[in-house]
């Protein structure tokens, strides 16, 4: 099963090698892994996406939470949430196949930033799965480049993680 | 006043009570020995190989349950104490490493002796930190041992530039510390416990199983008192022994790999298992499948919330302490009005009797070859079972564990997780150093021994008087008894060729050595050796090659399948 975590860790050097370290070192996967500093400068916000058996998630959540730099742990997928990834993708436009881009962005919600004679720049908001749907909608070859950030969440309602 | 990092650093150590460091000086920790030459509160223990002095602080701690701590240069230094730091986090030692660093300016330039120490130790550390702030420092140093001491203890490595320990500022240790990120549980939850109690009081076919969390804690008096309360038989893994006295009638002996039949049936057929302080981990439950095909409840107590239910589903969880919980679960059933189901008790004592009539650690005591056993066996008898017994890996390990019946806790030490052959001698070092009266010995094998024999010159230095049991098979025996049973008695490089004349060889660094061919011999040599007070003694037993450890739960095998000696 998918899950996406949250943890909330102190902004110190080698925080980051800790959590990709424990990952590595206990065979968890990790599909994405995204970390910024939050509003507390003293603070970063990572969310993983990761897969595993509930055995195993839980395993995960708890070596996270004896990371000493770990203040929170979360596992967003227990309930409503938001999830969002951020995808620059590089596409050739020519010919009829411009207009084609062009619709397929704007059926996706997504922006031309970009343009060329040849290309076009899009970029796009949402669920790994609409950036994957987005991917598997438009021609294969027409593809140059794609950048994506890996999922970011958050808890749906009043629910909030802090320090 | 302002004082320099190095000053800083001792100053911490003063802080925290600390006697006595081991380590070995070198280029990038030169400030803070000049420091440690400056004054004389803190003890400086000169060790032969940082891999020492990462074990002797190990066993320092182990038997005096203080933080031990070491010292060790940049790049080799460092490298060199990995895997006694890796022996430490194994099996949840507080330590605290201070290594040298190349300066601050120098780092990520592949400076000389420069290695990524808090890289390289990441995995095998309960936390380290890079101090770039002499300003820091002392801060540095306080969340260290209050890491390494706390929760599930473990080493803590302070990596500590050159010049930070030449800059200064001024000096401030902070009292106490609180940490956001770090507040392990201590008290276990009265819902949980109070579902534990009447587990245990509904039993039929109840078992306590402990494990090194037991005297991690100093628990040994509340579960001497629990078990007194419920009439139950009890079990150790490796790390626990001593937690609970290995001579009571309850205790059945070690389980697991090389545990008793009489411990191995019972863990498998209990219906309540109380697992205290332990963690269910490999050795001991070989095969989690054939575990869960007798269904049985399990209450578990541990510190660490990552230990529960990691290989072993378990029913009833209780985080925290496990003094503090066992103490909290022996009021609770002083208490009730309920008691232990007295009839269903004894039928189940009757069934661990027949169990035990297998007499499973039974050998040939009028062997005209010593027998190894015979040897632990005589020297639990010479020494009253009342000596810190250290000791390296292999099958000697396995007969102290099995034949020396630990009474008290912190006498047995051993490398119970990682396994480290060359433990023995630095750990004995160490064990001495915490308790300079108490009777020390090193129970190891030909092949582990020459791991860290250096040390022996770090023994005649400071005088130890630690009595060193060699069971000398010539073999790896470990090694070869799994050859035989699983590889075809092919013994692959498992033959100890070109051996020392180990009497000799302890002579030349200034000690006494024996070397011991006949059984009746045994007890003399024994006798004689610990007469010597003040001499470390090398015992030299030359015992039966052949000789195998029995029980035994082959790999990945379920812990009532086990291989006794008669069915070879
Ligand atoms: C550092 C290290 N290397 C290798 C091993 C694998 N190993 C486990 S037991 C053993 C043999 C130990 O032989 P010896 O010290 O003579 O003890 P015996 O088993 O003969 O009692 C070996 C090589 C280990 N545990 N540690």
């Amino acid at each position: 099963m998918r899950h996406i975590i949250s943890i909330l860790l102190e902004n110190e050097s080698g925080a980051l090698s800790r959590v990709a370290g424990l990952f590595s070192a206990r065979g968890y996967n990790i599909e994405s892994l995204t970390v910024a500093p939050t509003e507390d400068p003293s603070l970063s916000r990572m969310t993983i996406v990761t897969t595993g058996s509930d055995d195993v998630i839980e395993q995960i959540t708890k070596q996270l939470n004896k990371l000493i730099d770990v203040v929170k742990v979360v596992d967003l997928s227990e309930s409503a949430h938001i999830e969002r990834e951020l995808m620059l993708i590089k596409v050739r436009a020519i010919g009829k196949d411009r207009d084609e881009m062009k619709r397929m962005t704007d059926i996706f919600r997504g922006r031309i930033l970009d343009v060329t004679e040849h290309t076009y720049t899009i970029e796009l908001t949402g669920t790994g799965s609409k950036l994957d749907a987005f991917i598997q909608a438009i021609d294969r070859s027409a593809i140059l480049e794609t950048v994506r950030t890996g999922a970011s969440g958050i808890s749906r309602g009043e629910r909030v993680l802090r320090a | 006043m302002e004082l320099t990092g190095a000053e800083i650093l001792i100053r911490c150590l003063q802080e925290e009570g600390v006697d006595c460091v081991f380590g070995y000086p070198g280029g990038a920790v030169l400030f803070i020995y000049d420091a440690l030459f400056k004054q004389d509160k803190v003890k400086h223990v000169l060790v032969r190989h940082e891999q020492g002095a990462a074990h002797a602080a190990d066993g320092y701690s182990r038997a005096s349950n203080k933080t031990g701590v070491c010292l060790v240069t940049s790049g080799p230094g460092v490298t060199n104490a990995v895997t006694g730091i890796a022996t430490a986090y194994m099996d949840s030692i507080p330590m605290v490493i201070i290594s040298g660093q190349v300066p601050t300016h120098a780092i990520g330039q592949d400076a000389f002796q420069e290695v990524d120490a808090v890289g390289i130790t990441r995995p095998c550390v309960k936390h380290n930190i890079l101090v770039k702030d002499v300003r820091d420092l002392a801060l540095a140093m306080k969340k260290a041992f209050h890491i390494a001491r706390s929760g599930r203890p473990g080493p803590v490595l302070v990596d500590v530039p050159k010049d930070v320990t030449a800059a200064s500022c001024k000096f401030e240790y902070p009292d106490s510390i609180s940490m956001r990120s770090y507040n392990p549980v201590l008290k276990g939850h009265p819902g949980q416990i109070k579902k534990a109690a009447q587990l245990l009081l509904d039993a039929k076919r109840p078992m306590i199983y402990t494990g090194g969390g037991v005297i991690l804690s100093d628990a040994a008096a509340e579960l001497a008192g629990l078990v007194k309360v419920l009439g139950f038989p009890c079990t150790s893994t490796l790390m626990g022994l001593g937690g609970f006295p290995g001579t009571d009638a309850h205790f059945l002996g070690m389980l697991g790999m090389h545990g008793t039949f009489e411990a191995n049936m019972a863990m498998q057929h209990c219906d309540v298992l109380l697992a205290v302080g332990a963690r269910f981990d490999d050795r001991v439950i070989g095969n989690p499948r054939h575990f869960g095909e007798v269904q049985r409840k399990i209450v578990h107590i541990d510190i660490d919330p990552s230990s529960i239910s990691k290989r072993v589903k378990v029913d009833v969880p209780i985080v925290g302490n496990v003094r503090e919980v066992i103490d909290d679960l022996v009021k609770l059933l002083q208490a009730s009005r309920e008691k232990p189901d007295a009839k269903a008790l004894k039928a189940w004592w009757a069934q661990i009797e027949l169990w035990k009539g297998k007499d499973c650690l039974r050998y040939d005591r009028a062997s005209k070859i010593i027998k190894p056993q015979f040897v632990v066996e005589k020297l639990y008898e010479v020494t009253k079972g009342d000596a810190i017994v250290t000791s390296d890996v292999g099958q000697h390990q396995m007969w102290v564990a099995q034949f020396y019946k630990f009474d008290k806790p912190r006498r047995w030490i051993n490398s119970g997780g990682l396994g480290t052959m060359g433990f023995g001698l630095p750990a004995a070092m160490g064990a001495q150093f915490a308790n300079p009266k108490a009777s020390v010995t090193c129970v190891t094998g030909e092949a582990s021994f020459q791991m860290c024999l250096q040390e022996l010159s770090t023994c005649k230095q400071y005088r130890l008087p630690i009595k060193i049991v060699c069971l000398n098979n010539r073999y790896m025996g470990m090694v070869r008894q799994w050859q035989q049973f699983f590889h075809g008695n092919r013994y692959s490089e498992s033959y100890m060729d070109a051996l020392p004349d180990f009497s000799k060889l302890v002579d030349s660094y200034g000690h006494v050595g024996m070397r011991i061919e006949n059984p009746a011999d045994v007890e003399p040599a024994l006798k004689e050796a610990f007469k010597r007070r003040d001499e470390l003694v090398f015992l030299d037993f030359i015992t039966d090659q052949s000789e195998n450890v029995f029980p035994m739960v082959p790999g990945g095998k379920g812990i009532s399948e086990m291989i006794l000696a008669e069915e070879l």
